[in-house]
């Protein structure tokens, strides 16, 4: 972007974040964030979730105060919610026992303005955003969008500088979400709206690339700015546009390449104990597994190519991709997945040979289920309890990716019928018979 | 724009002038409470003097006066009740500190009979407003406010404590007031759980209100006009009749109060569930109904609506609060320790007290003879427990089960629950020396007699929430009866036969100080036990005993509490969660 000479709306500086564990050590969930948005900016923050971009939004909305670092709103401190910030919710977070127009008029509650004039600006506002007749419904009368609506009518009422969007769209289903997007999109651009800047958090790369002006790619453990992409398309943005694709790909290649990077470097480490893993169930990874052998695929595709037919997002393609390289059923080389022999067998085998297949590439890839069984192989009564594991993992993982990870581990091991797992008991065994 | 929009806003409907016959009859309505409400609130603050004090008439006629005095106390104690529940919940939602010593004391304070409180605080209430009637209105008031604060309390502090992440969220980002906040998502909030204990209270209200009015502590005696010192009369009077008067009064009286208080209630509060879905079954009132469709109660109330409205939105941030967060504040620590130690220090003085206390009043034996009389007690509440289970709950489901029975079925169980029961108790005395039973066992039956119906209608509950296709699912696979209740039904319904076992139990803890001595005339049964005992104790003035008996009941519906239902609950919400 050219040099600003108009001050940031908003600037973080250095911002970190770590919430107590309940042991009381702290668990860092964002680490040296520097961001600054400027005038007329849509910037958007994308992550898988956990990558801590929630806590960053309500960071920036002085809804929960950075543990070190400063937000500087329009260049002063920031020190709780602030008049001129406004956030719509992934949830709505609409009050249910208030009418559409009550809760529009929520947003102005703090001005302290007359009734008539509350009122008349909450009308204009429910104008503007196409909800004009449903003023006197209840939220559970209204359909998924038109509630979301309803939540960007109550945070624009306020004539907001900033406005914060946490993952607007995603509760919503596809068709709605696009509509939204677009009327959102239409307002911005024909300068409807008062507000300078957004910052939106999104785990969908799609979205980001057609709505932002600037893109923040997060990292995880502790989150993290991986990378910074500009999205300079002229809007409104085409999806079918190869520059548009370049852009979606190129995420996916810096998400994933940054993925495959981490995962290689677990792997040398403790034995590979410290592998963090992510629940997935088998059957998706089995189910992306086939698609991606069959044509047009035949075994290697582009990340963003499969994602779409699948209508996946990159919460629930990621952690699929990771456990196909971590089992080398298939390898990720830039923003592609290719599959390996094995995983052409594992693909195309039926349920028995799947299964064992995926036994023993468990065995032989996955150290911490090479361990948990040898473990109760050796004990006597063959059990053991999941803490005794969860303090192993927390030597190499923090406790969140430890529980994922053991999570992970449950599910794998009991398709691979390579152990059991007493939820109630809390504990592992190898009663594979049933009782 | 405004303009426009104006028919819209005043609800809607566009509203005809002319009054029409709701009108009339929510004039009706209205003037008559008004009035009524008026003339028993004048006789309460009449002279008054323990020497002569008017004689409880077994007329008929005067029934409905003494249910307009009953009524008038039920309410005041109703509105004391909310009050009392919006501070005392809020500070101990609101501040870490304070919490650690409301929460359990409110956990004790709901196990302390309610009789207890009224043998300790009828003396100081008179003493208030000597010669004045106000004196031993405001002992009766206390007393019912007892029955019914508590659980409320609970209620409204765990709905604070619940309040859902993007709605808080929410309210803190557009920088809502400690007010705005309090009443525009607060209390909306908390209502539907609130509405339902407000109607629990008024059930256990009803129950006590008979032995609030008619105090006898030690040698103070006074019988305030009301029902429930009528039917306290007519048992002195061995007066069969004037006993099935009272009852039926008393019917009609929870009627009318259903139909024009709770009814209303609980299908305007349908609005603040917090669930964004459409419920199967919408709560209505013909009242509510009638309020709303009459166009001359909607321009009355509307200005007042408005006024609600300016008074919620309006800001009241307290001024002071800013300079504090900013300026210096002592680490969190130090200020801690230094409460914990005012705590301690607090309790074992206490402590204290009262172990000198009770050395020179009581002695080893009365310990004894306390435990012992409450191992009875409590062996009587688990058997008569497991019975009412075992009657209940196949009829609850068999109803449950079916939507059409159910939707006669289940208000008269809430109606059962809410009927005094001890207004039975003269005619099961009258029965049981006619018969000459043994008082022993045919009086225990009586603690369960008006909580028994708490297992019933929650269960009716269960199982009409029981989902149809694990039911057809089940049919499908033709489970076996037997099977079929324990793997199916009695899961499926166990959470709610829970909830209502514990409030039945702690009612049979409550009722057994007033069923397990009964009187009938002059003659006397008396069944031993601890409700016994501290009825004994309280006839006699003995103020250490009373102490005790009411400390170890206490102690064991803690105990029971915590040690059986709490596990109990805390498994039934674990078991039936699919994530």
């Amino acid at each position: 972007m050219a040099a600003q000479n108009e001050p940031n709306i908003i600037e973080l500086r250095h911002v970190c974040k770590a919430f107590a564990k309940p042991s009381g050590e702290p668990l860092p969930v964002l680490e040296d964030i520097d961001i600054a948005i400027t005038k007329g900016e849509i910037l958007g923050l994308l992550g898988r979730s956990g990558s801590g971009k929630s806590t960053l939004l309500r960071i920036a909305g002085g809804l929960i105060q950075p543990t070190s670092g400063e937000v500087l709103y329009r260049e002063a401190p920031l020190g709780g919610p602030a008049e001129g910030i406004a956030i719509v919710f992934q949830t709505f977070a609409l009050y249910p026992w208030l009418t559409v127009l009550e809760n529009v008029e929520l947003g102005l509650d703090a001005l302290g303005l007359p009734v008539a004039e509350a009122r008349r600006r909450a009308m204009a506002s429910i104008d503007l955003i196409g909800l004009d007749g449903f003023q006197s419904a209840y939220p559970r009368e209204l359909s998924g969008g038109m509630r979301q609506r309803v939540g960007f009518a109550r945070a624009i009422v306020s004539d907001p500088t900033l406005l914060l969007m946490d993952e607007p769209f995603s509760a919503l289903d596809v068709l709605t979400a696009e509509t939204l997007r677009t009327d959102f999109l239409d307002l911005w651009i024909e300068q409807k709206l008062p507000t300078k800047a957004v910052l939106m958090v999104t785990h969908n790369i799609e979205e980001a690339v057609l709505m932002c002006d600037r893109i923040l790619v997060l990292g995880s453990n502790p989150g993290h700015i991986a990378a910074e992409i500009p999205v300079s398309l002229p809007q409104p943005r085409n999806r079918l546009d190869a520059s548009f694709h370049a852009i979606v790909d190129e995420i996916y290649a810096i998400l994933t390449s940054r993925m495959a990077e981490a995962i290689g470097e677990r792997k040398q480490v403790h034995g590979g104990m410290g592998q963090l893993l992510m629940p997935v169930s088998v059957n998706r990874v089995g189910g992306f597994a086939e698609t991606l052998a069959m044509p047009p695929y035949a075994g290697h595709a582009e990340l963003g190519k499969i994602a779409g037919p699948l209508a996946l997002e990159i919460n629930d393609l990621l952690p699929i991709a990771a456990a196909l390289h971590i089992l080398e059923f298939a390898e990720l080389e830039g923003g592609a997945i290719k599959l390996t022999a094995a995983g052409h067998l594992f693909a195309q085998s039926g349920t028995e040979e799947r299964k064992r297949l995926f036994r023993e590439h468990l065995i032989r890839f996955v150290p911490l289920a090479a361990h948990i069984r040898q473990v109760l192989d050796e004990r006597e009564g063959h059990r053991a309890p999941r803490e005794r594991f969860e303090f192993e993992l927390e030597d190499h993982l923090n406790r969140n990716d430890a529980d994922s990870t053991l999570r992970a581990i449950i599910g794998w091991g009991r398709y691979a019928e390579l152990f059991s797992y007493d939820d109630r008991t809390r504990t592992f065994g190898l009663d594979l018979s049933g009782q | 724009m405004v303009e426009h929009h104006a028919e819209v806003l005043r609800g809607g409907v566009w509203q005809q002038r002319v009054p029409g016959w709701r009108d009339l009859v929510a004039t009706l309505l209205v003037l008559g409470v008004v009035i009524l409400l008026g003339t028993g609130a004048r006789q309460m603050v009449g002279p008054f003097a323990a020497g002569h004090q008017e004689a409880i008439s077994l007329s008929p006629a005067a029934l409905p006066f003494y249910v307009l005095r009953t009524v008038m106390r039920m309410l005041a104690a109703l509105l004391a009740s909310l009050i009392f529940t919006f501070t005392y919940a809020t500070l101990a939602a609101k501040s870490r500190r304070a919490e650690i010593v409301l929460i359990p004391l409110l956990d004790v304070l709901q196990s302390v009979p309610i009789l207890g409180y009224l043998s300790f605080t009828v003396v100081f209430f008179v003493s208030l407003f000597p010669g004045n009637a106000l004196g031993p209105e405001l002992a009766a008031i206390f007393a019912i406010f007892t029955s019914q604060a508590w659980n409320m309390a609970f209620s409204f502090y765990q709905s604070l404590r619940t309040i859902p992440g993007d709605l808080d969220e929410a309210s803190r980002s557009f920088r809502a007031s400690a007010w705005q906040r309090f009443w525009r998502l607060e209390v909306p909030f908390a209502m539907p759980g609130l509405i339902w204990n407000m109607m629990m209270s008024m059930s256990g209200g009803w129950f006590f209100v008979v032995a609030a009015e008619a105090i006898s502590v030690g040698d103070v005696q006074i019988a305030l006009p009301g029902v429930g010192s009528y039917v306290a009369r007519a048992i002195e009077q061995r007066d069969l009749a004037a006993v099935g008067w009272a009852i039926a009064a008393m019917t009609v009286a929870i009627v009318i109060y259903d139909q024009l208080l709770f009814r209303p209630m609980v299908a305007w509060a349908d609005k603040f569930r917090a669930e964004q879905t459409a419920a199967q079954i919408v709560p209505k009132s013909v009242v509510l109904a009638l309020f709303r469709r009459s166009s001359l109660a909607g321009h009355v109330s509307a200005p007042i609506g408005e006024e609600l409205h300016r008074i919620a939105r309006a800001r009241l941030a307290l001024p002071w609060r800013l300079p504090l967060a900013n300026g210096w504040s002592p680490p969190r620590g130090l200020v801690d320790a230094a409460w914990y130690g005012l705590l301690i220090a607090a309790a074992a003085f206490v402590g204290w007290e009262l172990a000198q206390y009770a050395r020179s009043a009581l002695a080893w034996d009365d310990l004894k003879v306390a435990a012992g009389n409450g191992l009875l007690t409590f062996f009587r509440v688990a058997i008569l427990i497991m019975l009412a289970s075992l009657i209940w709950v196949p009829i609850g489901v068999a109803v449950g089960l079916r939507p059409k029975l159910t939707e006669r079925i289940q208000p008269i169980a809430q109606f059962l629950a809410a009927f005094p029961a001890n207004l039975l108790f003269p005619v099961a005395v009258f029965l049981i020396l006619r018969f000459e039973l043994s008082p022993k066992i045919w009086l225990t039956p009586l603690m369960i007699l008006g909580t028994q119906w708490y297992i019933l209608f929650n269960v009716i509950a269960g199982a009409s929430a029981f989902p149809t296709d694990l039911r057809e699912a089940a049919a499908s696979f033709r489970v076996r009866p037997w099977r079929w209740w324990r793997k199916v039904m009695l899961p499926g319904i166990f959470p709610y036969y829970v909830t209502g076992a514990i409030t039945a139990s702690g009612g049979a803890w409550n009722a057994s100080i007033v069923s397990e001595a009964v009187s009938w005339g002059s003659t006397r049964l008396n069944a031993s036990g601890l409700g016994a005992y501290i009825a004994q104790m309280t006839e006699a003035g003995d103020y250490p005993r009373i102490a005790l008996g009411i400390a170890t009941m206490s102690i064991l519906v803690i105990a029971t509490n915590r040690l059986l239902w709490r596990p109990l609950y805390l498994l039934a919400e674990r078991r039936t969660r699919l994530d």
